[in-house]
């Protein structure tokens, strides 16, 4: 097997006291699309901006094409986006492209560009007038000008239509499809799930979970049952349970199964409420499993 | 090489898409020389008026320095486009050489209106062997302002940058004798001038073009000040790596 394209091997980080990566691995395997996948402020970003060399570790190493990514070299089959709201204003579609494909010892010809990310027609229109669906596909078609083997996608969907998600979608695909390596990170579980094949759930800086769709859709549907009882509910089948007076919140994977056992055991409850925890609190529960777990 | 012209036409055609920038660095010296000394005696007299057109020459590329590489400095490290300029395959020196040449680039536009108006208005005159040697003392004199324009680009927010180096030039300017001679200074300020990089730059670039001799402890001075400045804008520049790319 071939050594993975991007690695991050027992990488901390953390800004002042607040820990945005805590003894972080992971493996991004040539040819993979690998998802990450969790909450605002979970380190995913973090992570990003070591692997593309940004920034360094405080402990563990991070490895890009089997090299440091802050060095120049190791960065030259990587494709990464800008943030739409950084592109210069002033400079016109084609100087920018123009400007960026020169860093590339063989970049992909302009034209071919544009028109794989329906930009054609726009090379003369500067960034600055752009609309935010234009200025989002400029970003992510940046990442292709060089011809990558690894593009890495920070949120790119955010600020798409329909339509432009659906276009971005496709050219991932493609991508893949010719053997390409790609690194997406997502807050939203149907973005990831349309596109991945493998997820990485991060959650407090740490891989809480790690598989395909389907095992980390079942991970991540999680439901909350609500009650009042003056005695505690069985506990089996919970991911996580919240306490306050006689009212109890209890997540789990299998509502059916629980509210099943709670009506065999006799529990005497009432005001009872069942309802799909947001993905937020999915993460949650998994976080504290991995807390327990590391105990 | 080919980075470094990548980096240069690019940050060129950025400043040049604003021309307002431009024509302010550019005009302020030109119109300075139109109202205050074309109207007046010296004009006439060919070493005054060489004197009075190098000055406002120092004070253009003094402004425009400051401004590129201190506002416009501070401008791009704030903007996310930088981050993803570092996540290229170049090292960081084409970028940085690139903001050079583009700051010494649109000094050196500024400069020609101050130059067209003092050859066209006043009896000032250089031979070809003055001009070469008033550029190459031009390129000494600017390094304090280059240095500190940098210093204060990679240190400072471009909020406070902005009212800082406003807040700078013109006592700088006026002090160091860019704007009227320093001969007509009171001693004591006569003194303080001497202890600016404007002083001493000016003095440079008119012993280089009209052979006055300058003021001693004022080209001691501006050595000091490119030390200085130099070493700030190392510091600088690496603490600002060491924040946002540590």
């Amino acid at each position: 097997m071939s050594a993975p394209v991007a690695r991050a091997v027992g990488v901390t980080r953390r800004f002042g006291p607040t820990v945005a990566l805590d003894r972080l691995d992971l493996d991004v395997e040539a040819g993979s699309l690998v998802g990450l996948l969790g909450p605002n402020g979970a380190g995913k970003s973090t992570l990003i901006s070591l692997l593309v060399g940004l920034r360094k570790p405080d402990a563990g190493t991070v490895e890009l094409f089997g090299g440091s990514p802050r060095d120049a070299a190791n960065r030259l089959r990587l494709g990464m986006t800008p943030q739409e709201t950084g592109l210069p204003d002033t400079l016109r579609i084609g100087e920018v492209l123009d400007f960026v494909s020169r860093h590339f010892p063989d970049p992909l010809p302009p034209g071919e560009l544009l028109e794989r990310f329906g930009l054609t027609g726009l090379e003369r229109r500067q960034t600055g007038g752009l609309s935010g669906g234009q200025k989002r596909r400029l970003a992510v078609a940046l990442a292709f000008a060089g011809r990558p083997r690894l593009v890495v996608l920070d949120e790119p969907t955010t600020g798409l239509d329909v339509e432009g998600r659906r276009a971005l979608w496709d050219g991932v695909r493609a991508f893949h499809a010719d053997g390409g390596t790609v690194l997406l990170t997502s807050h939203y579980l149907d973005e990831i799930e349309s596109l991945a094949e493998r997820v990485v759930v991060v959650a407090k800086g740490r891989v809480v979970a790690d598989g395909d769709v389907d095992q980390v859709r079942g991970l991540v549907s999680v439901s909350t049952v609500s009650l009042r009882s003056d005695v505690a509910p069985p506990m089996e089948g919970t991911v996580r349970s919240e306490r306050a007076g006689d009212r109890w919140d209890l997540w789990t994977t299998d509502a059916d199964a629980l509210v099943r056992r709670l009506v065999h055991d006799g529990v005497p409850f009432h005001d009872l409420q069942v309802r799909t925890a947001s993905l937020e609190e999915a993460f949650l529960s998994l976080t504290d499993e991995t807390e327990e777990s590391a105990r | 090489m080919t980075l470094l012209a990548a980096h240069y036409r690019f940050q060129v055609l950025e400043q040049a898409r604003i021309p307002i920038a431009l024509v302010s660095s550019a005009a302020f010296p030109a119109l300075s020389l139109l109202f205050f000394v074309v109207p007046f005696d010296f004009a006439s007299s060919p070493d005054a008026a060489t004197t009075a057109v190098v000055q406002l020459i120092v004070f253009a590329v003094m402004i425009s320095f400051l401004f590129t590489f201190g506002v416009g400095v501070a401008d791009d490290r704030e903007k996310s486009w930088d981050p993803y300029l570092r996540t290229l395959p170049a090292p960081a020196w084409p970028r940085i050489a690139g903001r050079v040449l583009t700051g010494a680039t649109f000094a050196l536009l500024s400069i020609i209106p101050v130059v067209i108006v003092g050859a066209l208005f006043t009896e000032a005159t250089a031979s070809p062997v003055q001009l070469l040697l008033g550029m190459l003392a031009l390129v000494v004199a600017g390094l304090p302002f280059l240095f500190g324009g940098l210093a204060i680009g990679y240190s400072l927010p471009v909020k406070v940058a902005l009212p800082v180096t406003n807040l700078i030039f013109f006592p700088i300017s006026f002090a160091g004798g860019l704007l009227i001679p320093p001969t007509l200074f009171p001693s004591w300020l006569q003194t303080f001038s001497a202890l600016l990089p404007s002083r001493g730059a000016r003095d440079l670039v008119v012993l280089a073009v009209v052979g006055t001799p300058p003021d001693v402890v004022a080209i001691v001075v501006l050595a000091g000040w490119i030390a200085v400045t130099g070493a700030l804008t190392v510091w600088a520049y690496r603490r600002d790596e060491g924040r946002r790319f540590r």
